[in-house]
């Protein structure tokens, strides 16, 4: 009758853990609920991800942000029934190619942080975990990273590589990936020392397991504050490329391309680069202000 | 002092080194043979492998980087593919108006955030508080190249005070330096703000204003000056940023500067331009931030023995 009780141990154990992971979670969250403007933001980014997910209930595609309608050119917002932002040059609807864009912008920002997240992890813990001669090494490569401001770093890869939606990713990733993997070696050498890591390490834990298990997650508010602001600032680096012509081009509604075609019309047709941009804009203001709400409830000391 | 900046220097060879390998490495990939693209489609395939052979283009890549390197440093970054000038001069005759601009859209950045982070700072929760806080929000949350078009259609289109384009004369470069100014601006000015608002609270300022110190020399003889060190940091990062957006603001007013052309060379993959023009601006970039940590030194002279005190602590760990 051994075996049960045994499995109840473990149950309870696991809940009791459960537990534990739950709470710590809750009183972030809770300290984040306080935050008016953090809830505004987060409020604002998942609305804008509900409408551009479910944009094929209202929009197709096809028909409305890339076919060519040319009877339609240049209707400013309102003058057309159906068109409440206007009309572009080929005369397709500038809010479909708006909320299509979003779709872009968005799986751009949110793949890339991937893309940083992943490289700059497994380059800063191990830098910080092995310390001595593999830190050097790691941190004088990613010095010599950092010394390519980040927007010049993706041209140049997208210039070797090519412009395709993959390669705008990965440039802009491996180009976030310095900056990341510094942040992640000072918040693992922030607990490196600490007694629980000290007792894994006795338990005979794997290197890996500790830095994956026991390291990570708790290095994970700097890690999260970072993201937030780097799929913020993703979205803006990948509108920039697009809105020099190295990144997404026509006939694919982006923001940075629909920017740049509307740069020629400013004169006559100004309604057309209006919207894009506070599409941007309100992305990057709610994911900052989610961002910053963020920092503040991980770590209220940071608070002013 | 001179030991640091000397040490600072040779610390900077192996990082301009890196850079070039770096860009070089990468450069390797992309697409398109040269010799096509000097001598046209119409050659036979023996003048292609000729040309080939005299640029050198079948030796291994370090070979070719090492070339590289000490043709550079006697000045010679290759010739043009497309232009068949030499890349150098080409990057000289631009190189002026992507500097003005980043150097005085970073003056501006300097003279605004600067004193108003103090002044939110020291009005913390004030209404012109909460106003400077929510301009700073949009300012970093905008494109500039979408702040610089909106600076055109108000500035330049409706109300016809400035120029829309071109670089006649100075007129021509306030709006592109205010566009490209705003997100370091705003940067700079929350930087200053919560380092600001971290020094007001330590125990000397209230010791300062407890012997009866008038409230402008604390804030600005006490606060500010220990407030500054991280800001200053700052300022080196925030070149090289106004630096590479000025690469996208040329776009909007068509401005004959490095990005300008470091964009047309990658249209039209012309590598030794690009490669050159990407290792100007990384260059001018770091030598900054070196002037910047070197100035770091200059204001606080604690930080040498700071810096070696860490490093051991580190070694221990």
């Amino acid at each position: 009758m051994t075996a049960p009780e045994s499995s109840q141990n473990v149950s309870v154990e696991s809940r009791l853990r459960k537990y534990r992971k739950k709470s710590q979670f809750r009183t972030i969250w809770n300290r984040l609920k306080k935050n008016r403007l953090a809830i505004f933001g987060l409020v604002l980014f998942t609305l804008m991800l509900g409408v551009v997910a479910t944009a094929d209930l209202y929009y197709s595609y096809e028909q409305d942000a890339v076919a060519q309608n040319l009877r339609l050119r240049f209707k400013s917002p309102g003058k057309v029934p159906g068109h409440p932002l206007g009309t572009d040059q080929y005369g397709r609807d500038v809010l479909a190619r708006v909320i299509y864009g979003g779709r872009i912008s968005m799986f751009v920002g949110l793949a890339t942080i991937c893309v940083s997240l992943s490289l700059g992890s497994l380059i800063g813990a191990t830098a910080a975990y092995y310390g001595g001669k593999v830190d050097n090494i790691l941190m004088r490569i990613m010095d010599v990273f950092l010394a390519i401001p980040n927007i010049l770093m993706a041209i140049t890869l997208v210039a070797a590589f090519g412009t395709s939606l993959f390669n705008l990713i990965l440039a802009m990733g491996l180009a976030g990936t310095p900056k990341m993997s510094r942040i992640v070696r000072s918040a693992v050498l922030s607990i490196i020392g600490t007694d629980y890591i000290e007792a894994a390490r006795a338990c005979g834990t794997s290197d890996m397991r500790i830095i994956f298990r026991h390291i990570l997650p708790n290095a994970m508010g700097p890690i999260l504050v970072q993201a937030t602001q780097t799929v913020a600032r993703s979205v803006i680096t990948v509108s920039s490329l697009s809105f020099i012509g190295l990144g997404i081009s026509e006939p694919t509604p982006e923001w940075g391309a629909m920017l740049s075609a509307a740069k020629s019309q400013l004169r006559y047709h100004p309604y057309l680069a209006v919207s894009p941009g506070i599409a941007i804009v309100m992305v990057v203001v709610s994911l900052t202000l989610l961002g910053d709400g963020l920092r503040d409830a991980m770590d209220p000391r940071l608070k002013n | 002092m001179l030991r640091y900046i000397f040490r600072r220097l040779l610390m900077l060879i192996p990082v301009v080194l890196g850079v070039a390998l770096f860009i070089f490495a990468v450069m390797d990939f992309t697409p398109g043979d040269p010799a096509v693209m000097i001598l046209g489609e119409g050659a036979t395939e023996a003048e292609y492998a000729a040309l080939r052979a005299e640029l050198g283009l079948n030796d291994p890549l370090l070979l070719r980087y090492g070339r590289y390197i000490l043709n550079a440093l006697k000045g010679d970054f290759g010739v043009s593919y497309r232009t068949q000038i030499p890349v150098f001069q080409e990057i000289a005759a631009r190189l002026p108006y992507t500097a003005v601009l980043a150097i005085v859209s970073t003056l501006i950045a300097v003279t605004i955030g600067l004193p108003v982070g103090v002044f939110s700072a020291v009005k913390q929760y004030s209404l012109s508080d909460n106003f400077a806080l929510g301009c700073a929000l949009l300012m970093t949350s905008m494109p500039t190249f979408w702040l610089a078009m909106m600076l055109v259609l108000y500035f330049s289109l409706k109300l016809k005070w400035l120029p829309a384009m071109g670089v006649k004369d100075w007129t021509n470069f306030i709006l592109p330096a205010i566009a490209n100014a705003s997100a370091t601006t705003a940067s700079l000015l929350r930087m200053t703000r919560s380092t600001m608002l971290e020094v007001i609270r330590q125990d000397y300022i209230r010791t300062a204003r407890a012997k009866g110190a008038k409230e402008s020399t604390v804030i600005f003889g006490h606060a500010l000056r220990n407030a500054l060190l991280p800001v200053v940091t700052l300022i080196g990062v925030n070149f090289g940023a106004a630096l590479s957006g000025t690469i996208v603001i040329e776009q909007v007013f068509a401005i004959p500067g490095l990005g300008q052309l470091m964009v047309n060379a990658i249209r039209t993959k012309d590598t030794p331009m690009i490669i050159a023009s990407l290792l100007f601006t990384a260059i001018i970039a770091s030598l900054v931030n070196l002037l910047v940590d070197i100035l770091y030194a200059y204001i606080d002279p604690r930080l040498k023995a700071k810096f070696s005190v860490i490093k051991r602590k580190k070694v221990s760990a």
